[in-house]
């Protein structure tokens, strides 16, 4: 690595810090949209096996070059601009769907030391992140100059903002416990407790203590990305498609990549926060970034498991989760856990 | 010129730009766009001033969840811009002075003593969090003015809601509880029927379902 990197640096000369973020970044997207593209080759494989289908199996062998297929028609396809769309707002939504979703990305460690950006406030930054994720759709939907559209871009923006809410509720939990705002000390901090001194890490973990504000934090990010069965903002059987309605070729896949790209945060978040991020489950075998993809893998298994089991969510139903049982749990955990810490018994001294 | 100059400037072009476009532009949702991009201007110049809590902040509440509910509705309304203008000349005057007053006031406070005299603050070390600092000095000097003004957001919040909210005679609400209450038994009854056809049984008889 040094010889390489040493040449390098010496050629670039003042250049070299920029370079070498751009380099950082390539680093995270490249693997960020490979996942992507193989994430809906799993999905499509994995939900078939779950209804005893086969799946893609004709491009490639096991139909492993399929997403390729698909990401090549999508980029020849043409670009269709409605007429009485507002073409400059229409351009820009799938632009604004996407970016934040690869943006929340410089924070998120990957294994000790290995982030892009290392900053005091990184819970807070993937939440601000996270929150500019809805105007993609808010925009989209309105720009499209479509019934359907604006429909869809109305309940995204109902769902997304109530969802929220009880999400930062769960990262409270976790600021709490953890006393840091920086990811990497979130992590460090999982790694010391009782389980941790038996051996069995994982049970000094976050999601034990924080059990409530774990599967809260599951399913308010299934909400948050609208996967199914939260899926109501696209729910094709009402809305057709949602925002994306009037939208083809490349402007579609700029979704579909955040959509996607917003899944595997939501499931690398879980896996940082709630899951020991690269911490080792057992004191025997050496902590790595493998154990993080493990953890974030299992959790986009959850998302597919999920959506090959539950109808959609009536939208109403959706909204009464969030508002009526989600923030009341959280709140209340708030508290439980505001006082477990200042009494005798607590875990996190 | 050193490279945070270049930074506030950048922000700061971005954020006088995006303020001009708030009052400038003819449709009500490029004013309200304009407003989240001026949001996101200020919160850089804050972040530059080490403020990074308060800059973040100002994203996650203005951006991420007040200004969404604001283009919503404006995206809802149909405004008509020709209307907005009417009215313009005969408003100017005030308006002029109200803009020489701020302008005025601005002027005393950014000329004044008090403002001379403030240095800036010695660059915080890496270590240092201004999360962390505003956290304690919040909830311990000034833990009550804090708690007051919560107190005040819970009021104002409980009397949004009971001033918009109205009881409607004849709507139809169905009880979740309920429903999810169902049981299989209560919906569906399975039974077993013979799966081929009687030889006597019309042609176009419609199948036995279960």
């Amino acid at each position: 690595m040094e010889s390489i990197l040493l040449p390098l640096e010496e050629l670039c000369g003042p250049a070299w810090p920029l370079v070498w973020a751009i380099i950082k970044i390539v680093l995270i997207l490249i693997p960020l949209f490979l996942g992507v593209a193989y994430m809906t080759y799993a999905e499509r494989k994995i939900i078939g096996a779950m209804q005893v289908r086969i799946g893609p199996n004709r491009v490639g062998p096991f139909g492993l070059l399929q997403p390729i297929a698909d990401s090549l028609k999508l980029l020849f396809k043409e670009v269709i601009l409605p007429t009485r769309a507002n073409k400059v707002l229409y351009i820009l939504g799938p632009v604004l769907a996407l970016g934040p979703a690869l943006i929340a990305w410089a924070v998120v460690p990957f294994a000790d030391g290995w982030v892009y950006a290392d900053i005091n406030a990184g819970l807070l930054f993937l939440l601000a992140v996270t929150s500019l994720e809805v105007y993609g759709i808010i925009i989209s939907g309105w720009a499209s100059n479509s019934k359907y559209a604006m429909l869809g871009a109305m309940r995204a923006a109902a769902q997304m903002i109530s969802y929220e809410v009880a999400l930062s509720f769960a990262l409270l939990a976790v600021l709490m416990i953890s006393s840091s705002l920086n990811l990497n000390d979130i992590v460090a901090s999982q790694a010391r407790g009782v389980g941790h001194d038996m051996g069995l890490n994982f049970l000094s973990w976050n999601w034990l203590p924080l059990l409530p504000m774990f599967v809260v934090y599951m399913i308010s990010g299934i909400a948050e990305t609208n996967r199914s069965p939260f899926d109501t903002v696209e729910g094709e059987s009402e809305i057709v498609a949602g925002h994306m309605i009037e939208y083809s070729g490349m402007a579609f896949a700029l979704f579909f990549l955040g959509e996607y790209a917003n899944m595997i945060l939501v499931s690398s978040m879980t896996a940082v926060l709630f899951l020991g991020g690269w911490l080792s489950p057992v004191a025997f075998l050496p902590d790595s970034f493998f154990w993080f993809a493990l953890k974030a893998a299992a959790m986009l298994w959850l998302f597919l498991w999920v959506r090959a089991t539950f109808p959609r969510f009536r939208y109403d139903h959706t909204m009464r989760l969030g508002w009526k049982v989600f923030i009341p749990v959280t709140l209340v955990w708030l508290f439980v856990l505001a006082v477990w810490m200042m009494t005798p018994l607590s875990l996190w001294k | 010129m050193e490279f945070k100059t270049l930074v506030f400037y950048f922000f700061s072009i971005i954020l006088v730009l995006a303020a001009l476009g708030v009052i400038l532009a003819r449709n009500p949702v490029y004013a309200v766009l304009s407003l989240v991009v001026a949001f996101i201007g200020a919160s850089g110049v804050w972040m530059l001033l080490e403020a990074e809590f308060l800059a973040i902040a100002l994203v996650l509440v203005y951006v991420g969840a007040v200004m969404v509910l604001f283009l919503f509705v404006v995206m809802m309304l149909d405004i008509d811009p020709a209307r907005l203008r009417e009215g313009f000349w005969r408003y100017l005057p005030l308006a002029l002075l109200v803009g020489a007053l701020l302008l005025g006031e601005m002027t005393l406070v950014l000329n004044g003593d008090w403002f001379q005299a403030l240095q800036a603050p010695a660059a915080a070390s890496a270590e240092y969090s201004n999360t962390q600092a505003l956290g304690r000095v919040l909830y311990t000097v000034y833990a009550y003015p804090f708690e007051l003004a919560s107190l005040v957001l819970l009021i104002a919040m409980i009397a949004a809601v009971s001033l918009t909210h109205r009881k409607r005679e004849g709507v139809k609400r169905v009880d979740p509880a309920q429903q999810v209450k169902v049981k299989r038994n209560e919906r569906l009854r399975v039974v077993s029927m013979p799966v081929e056809k009687e030889e006597e049984a019309a042609p176009d008889a419609p199948a036995g379902e279960s």
